[in-house]
């Protein structure tokens, strides 16, 4: 069973899925994604997909409950380069795109996630420090 | 007419199934979007082989009058008591709900036909038509 390399990348982590993979390799791979945001406090999961041209309703699922689960440890997922085909097809299939952050490829999907965590930071502050928004000018 | 085989014995079967009926659409000159959704439900009909019977066996075949593709999945597994109930049918379908298995190759696909007896086994056979 091959399994999917997690790269580090400013306190980000980014996975590539080069291959059509089975359903044992992507069930590993959740499990490594949500470990290594407990290891390493990443904020932030960028998943690219722009390799798949063939994404089933057990992919689907599994992608959707990593990002779920990541959530639950504080982490953002952002899925990048869903292939046209495999969008239709899985607007056909039922599947709800509304929780989902994606973009269409690994640079806006950084952006993406930048952009989430940097609200999320600044909605932090505001709740802890009463007046601090007007402290900023 | 021209036919093709795969056996379902182990989980990377699923991968090769569906890669091969992308392959066998492609043939046949089906455009990428329903090479997309023939492969997805196929992917979802053998995995259903693999997860309930263990074995059993996917066939691809060209059809005519209409032209299309005709995808069988045939194994000697547990079968389905409640047709219906698998199908989805009497179930709402709201918006955002995620047809896995034999409700999601459905909807990906212009024809299906489900025989089973349990005990005995299950045939899914799934069409599209060349358009």
């Amino acid at each position: 069973m091959d399994k999917v390399p997690i790269l580090k990348l400013y306190g980000y982590l980014l996975i590539s899925i080069q291959t059509d993979i089975h359903d044992l390799t992507i069930q590993a791979l959740q499990e490594d994604i949500l470990t290594t945001i407990r290891n390493t406090g990443a904020r932030g999961v960028l998943i690219d997909i722009s390799a798949l041209d063939i994404v089933d309703s057990f992919m689907a699922r599994t992608l959707r409950d990593t990002v779920l689960m990541a959530r639950l440890l504080g982490a953002y997922v952002v899925i990048t380069g869903i292939q046209p085909a495999v969008a239709i097809t899985l607007v056909d299939l039922g599947l709800n795109p509304e929780y989902l952050y994606t973009a269409t490829d690994v640079n806006a999907g950084f952006e993406l996630l930048h952009d989430l965590v940097a609200d999320e930071d600044s909605r932090r502050y505001e709740e802890e420090v009463p007046g601090y928004d007007d402290q900023q000018d | 007419m021209t036919t093709s085989r795969i056996e379902i014995r182990e989980e990377g079967d699923i991968v090769e199934a569906r890669r091969a009926v992308r392959d066998f659409t492609k043939e046949m000159g089906f455009g990428i979007v329903d090479q997309t959704k023939v492969a997805t439900a196929a992917s979802e009909l053998a995995r259903n082989i693999y997860r309930y019977a263990k074995t059993g066996e996917v066939i691809m075949e060209e059809v005519e009058h209409p032209r299309g593709v005709k995808v069988t999945f045939r194994d000697r597994g547990p079968g389905i008591t409640d047709i219906g109930r698998a199908l989805g049918e009497g179930y709402s379908t709201t918006a955002g709900s995620l047809g896995m298995g034999l409700p999601g190759a459905k909807r990906l696909m212009d024809e299906m036909t489900v025989e089973s007896e349990p005990g005995k086994g299950t045939t899914v056979t799934i069409l599209k038509h060349l358009s």
